[in-house]
């Protein structure tokens, strides 16, 4: 079935160490359309360690579109041309036979390149270790059942928590703003009854770590949940700042 | 050293539903004060090992937690798509602890321990409530309730989830936990970390070493006791819907420092994932469990039947799994419905291109379940076909959309058009290092929680009781166990790391590191995988046989020995090396592949996961051997890939011993 009917140039951004000024090579590869773009880099990584040659390092891990691990900028665009999917997930069948592809890493001062196409996104933990979460110890629940929680809030809360951490906001952003992320887990917990206590204190903690981690400010263009492969609207936002400003005038 | 192994795996006397309970109320403190002085390794962040650092941080432990991605949430526990079963008996159809450890014992096809599995069943109640405490959006119902469904092997309505992606979500949940305790200076958590050895000092673990993967640095951690919460080895296979950079590093390294392995040939084949499309993919991706719910699995009764399937009328449809089962129908355990989708396939009655696939169709419960509904409920009177379908699927969307989204995005074909396409996958391992009560190997210090060690799912795991054994053993045992073992180290002061055990045990690692580098042959890592993973699939994968068992042994004695001497690593030791990590996993995995078969080998019996050939009822049915193999095979290294295997009995006081039938 190896059906390898596509020929494509790829231009890759070759970088040795976040320090390196880094540039971009050319490589040709052949590819099927069924093959996920992740698995087209595979094909190239095996040629060029066959050849002698250093493979393209990028991040990737479940390969089904959930950890977030993978991020490439393809042609432009974070997780390139499909939209709603991570570049695991992209198809080369999105491509065409003889298209040129330009592959580059998530660009943020915030994510500094290790090498290539891997970018340090540890900023984000430090983000939720700031506040992005219920202070709970274990032990200290109460029956599940015990707080009835409308069906459309849990969907809403829901659909804000199925953020899965990669980066492509920040990316897709002209400010390497991260509100997308920081709105959509303040949103999931603040729609919950079990987030309200400590729901000022979080907002603001998340916000000063933000800006501590150099990620730029929101200018509403929308590139962050229009880029999003998992479609986070942007009410996230308006929630955050909401949450932001009620806090800020209780005095947090 | 195999003389001095006596398996004791801890059991608590008393009555089997007392036990955990006179466990927990006489088991040893550690007082706070002692706590703060005490170090613990977590080497995973999955939802055991987030779980796990987690909470023993909130008790006051100080915890380094250490991860190979590049966050803690990437774990692949957030895969987990369809739920986690408790026995909360919310739907009011008859659930109960004693069932859910009565349905966990006999889909492990009688391979687990009673007293592990029903604290496991116990436990899980609490692990829906404090999840729910957390901020785990889980499902709904419109009262405010939490909703459930259907898993396979059970006729109750027990797991919970959250659309398709429940382990995601349980998942942040326990980060977020992490995150919060990395935050009060608690953890100490090392992302991007590798770990590549095990320190063991005096007979007992004090630590590890770990590649820092960025800067290739190996570094020397103390710990009073270690954590493995290191998920599973399906990766063995090249092919499965492991992620790519699950491996069997940590436990293996654990192995070859003296921890047993239990039942490593126990492996789940999951039958509903996506078929392989081509020589070059890298990786299957499971369609979830639930899905079973409302899709009908068949193939055509007649061979070579190549009318599109929605043409193909109902009397030419075989739909095998509930003609053979029916009280369970199509949810019957994952090892059944795997066996019996090869059984059709082998049989020429397979579909699509490569005709190793069946169909999962939902269109008569679209039509049928969910369109009549809603029609009755909007007041839709004699609708057609076409309205009822429409309705349904938009019901299916509701239940299923993300995953009907991703199988189309990966197939090209349309799941509400069109029935999917799937056929069986490796997808877990119920094998690992073995480990009492406690949920430690017989290394004292040394621990494995969740998918890592062998312990709960016997020779099959029911699906949604994965996501409940990591959070079990993560939030709820693991937490009073260790007491058990760490007040008597109170005396114990941290260990400095320039110890000659340190020393020896990081030359060793650089060693292996540096001779991987220096083989400079001319076959890649990933082609040497992929070998192992087609010898794995085809000799020690859904159906194995004497014969073929003692080729594959042979095979990858042979492959391992031209790895060793064909490899090529590109870069170096000092630097971000991807290619390097993977080497040495596949190094691990060609030792792993090989006692996978002799331990399938030395099984003269079919139960659960491992089939073997010669042992079938009439009907092609599993056949145990209760007599002869009720034991858990524990398996002890020896110098140069030889192992010595220790015996487990398995004693079921509190179940009767029966064929598993779910005819």
């Amino acid at each position: 079935m190896s059906n390898s009917n596509m020929n494509l140039k790829l231009k890759v951004w070759r970088q040795q160490n976040a320090s390196d000024a880094g540039h971009f090579e050319d490589y040709t590869v052949q590819a099927s359309p069924d093959m996920s773009f992740l698995e087209m880099f595979d094909v190239l990584n095996e040629q060029l360690i066959t050849e002698g040659k250093d493979p393209v390092a990028f991040d990737h891990d479940c390969r089904e579109g959930i950890c977030g691990m993978c991020s490439m900028v393809i042609n432009g665009r974070p997780h390139g041309p499909k939209g709603g999917v991570t570049t695991c997930q992209l198809h080369m069948r999105s491509f065409k036979d003889g298209d040129t592809i330009v592959v580059e890493p998530w660009r943020s001062n915030a994510f500094p390149v290790i090498r290539d196409l891997s970018v340090n996104r540890s900023s984000f933990d430090r983000i939720i270790a700031a506040g992005g979460y219920v202070s709970v110890n274990t032990g200290n629940a109460v029956d599940a059942n015990a707080t009835l929680i409308p069906k459309e809030v849990a969907d809403e809360a829901f659909e804000a928590a199925t953020c899965i951490g990669c980066g492509a906001c920040v990316s897709a952003c002209k400010n390497a703003s991260a509100m997308l992320f920081v709105g959509a887990k303040v949103t999931q917990l603040a729609l919950l009854p079990q987030g309200q206590a400590e729901a000022s204190k979080r907002v603001v903690a998340m916000v000063n770590q933000m800006d501590a981690e150099g990620f730029g400010a929101c200018t509403n263009t929308g590139a962050c949940s229009a880029e999003c492969p998992k479609q986070i609207p942007l009410s996230v936002i308006a929630t955050l700042n909401r949450e932001y400003i009620k806090a800020k005038l209780k005095g947090y | 050293m195999s003389k001095n192994i006596k398996l004791d795996s801890k059991i608590p006397a008393g009555e089997l539903s007392q036990k955990w309970t006179q466990y927990r109320s006489s088991v040893p403190l550690v007082n706070p004060a002692n706590k703060r002085n005490l170090e613990i390794i977590v080497v995973g962040t999955g939802l055991a090992g987030s779980s796990a650092a987690a909470t023993l941080a909130e008790m006051g432990y100080k915890v380094k937690a250490f991860c190979f991605q590049d966050s803690p949430r990437r774990a692949h526990s957030i895969a987990a798509q369809g739920g986690i079963n408790a026995a909360k008996n919310y739907q009011n159809d008859g659930d109960s602890v004693y069932r859910l450890f009565y349905d966990t014992i006999k889909g492990g096809d009688y391979r687990a321990r009673e007293a592990n599995v029903h604290r496991l069943a116990e436990v899980s109640t609490s692990i829906i409530d404090q999840c729910v405490a957390q901020g785990v959006p889980f499902a709904r119902e419109y009262g405010g309730t939490l909703s459930n469904r259907s898993f396979g092997g059970t006729q109750v309505q027990r797991t919970f989830y959250a659309a398709g992606q429940t382990g995601q979500q349980l998942l942040l949940g326990a980060y977020q936990a992490l995150e919060r305790q990395v935050g009060l200076g608690n953890v100490k958590m090392y992302s991007r970390h590798e770990m590549l050895d095990v320190v063991v000092i005096d007979g007992k673990a004090r630590g590890i070493i770990a590649r820092n993967l960025i800067t290739g640095e190996l570094e020397r951690h103390f710990g009073h006791a270690v954590l493995l919460c290191t998920g599973g080895y399906g990766n063995v296979f090249y092919l499965s819907t492991n992620a790519m950079g699950s491996n069997v590093t940590a436990g293996w390294k654990a192995h070859k420092a003296g921890a047993l392995f239990g039942n490593p040939c126990f492996t789940q084949i999951h039958p509903t994932c996506i078929p392989v499309s081509g020589h070059y993919q890298s990786k299957l991706t499971l369609m979830s469990e639930s899905l079973r719910n409302d899709g009908r699995i068949w193939v055509p009764k007649n061979k070579d039947d190549n009318r599109h399937p929605n043409d193909i009328p109902e009397e030419d449809r075989d739909y095998y799994l509930e003609r053979r089962y029916p009280a369970f129908g199509n949810l019957v355990p994952r090892d059944v419905a795997s066996r019996a989708a090869k059984e059709r396939c082998d049989a020429g009655y397979g579909v699509g291109g490569s005709k190793m696939a069946v169909y999962l169709d939902f269109r008569y419960n679209m039509i049928n379940k969910y369109g009549r509904a809603e029609a009755s409920r909007l007041n839709i009177e004699n609708p057609d076909e076409a309205t009822l379908l429409q309705l349904g699927k938009e019901v299916a969307k509701e239940k299923y959309g993300n995953l009907f989204d991703m199988y189309k995005q990966i197939t090209d074909e349309d799941p509400y058009e069109v029935p999917m396409r799937i056929y069986p996958a490796v997808h877990y391992t119920m094998g690992g290092l073995w480990v009492d009560y406690e949920l430690m190997t017989n290394i004292p210090g040394l621990y494995a929680l969740g998918e890592a060690n062998f312990s709960d799912h016997g020779a099959n795991r029911l699906g949604a009781s994965a996501l409940m054994q990591g959070l079990a053993d993560g939030y709820f045992v693991i937490p009073y166990t260790i007491g058990s073992y760490l007040s008597n180290e109170i005396r114990t002061k941290s260990i400095p790391t320039d110890s000659e055990e340190f020393e020896a045990a990081e030359k060793k690692v650089r060693e292996r590191l540096e001779q991987l580098l220096s083989i400079n042959g001319k076959q890649t890592v990933e082609s040497f995988h992929r070998r192992l993973g087609l010898i794995m699939w085809d000799k020690c994968g859904m159906s194995r046989s004497e014969e073929g068992l003692k080729q594959a042994i042979a095979e990858i004695r042979a492959l391992r020995d031209e790895f060793w001497k064909d490899v090529r690593v590109p870069g170096t030791m000092d630097s971000f090396n991807p290619e390097l990590e993977k080497a040495g996993r596949v190094a691990d995995f060609l030792e792993l592949g090989e006692l996978m078969c002799i331990d399938a080998l030395e099984r003269n019996e079919s139960c659960g996961g491992h089939f073997r050939e010669e042992y079938q009822t009439e009907e092609g049915e599993a056949k145990r051997d209760d007599d002869n193999f009720m034991f858990v095979s524990a398996w002890e290294y020896k110098e140069g890939n030889a192992w010595e295997l220790h015996k487990e009995s398995l004693v079921y006081e509190n179940i009767k011993i029966a064929q598993r039938s779910y005819k």
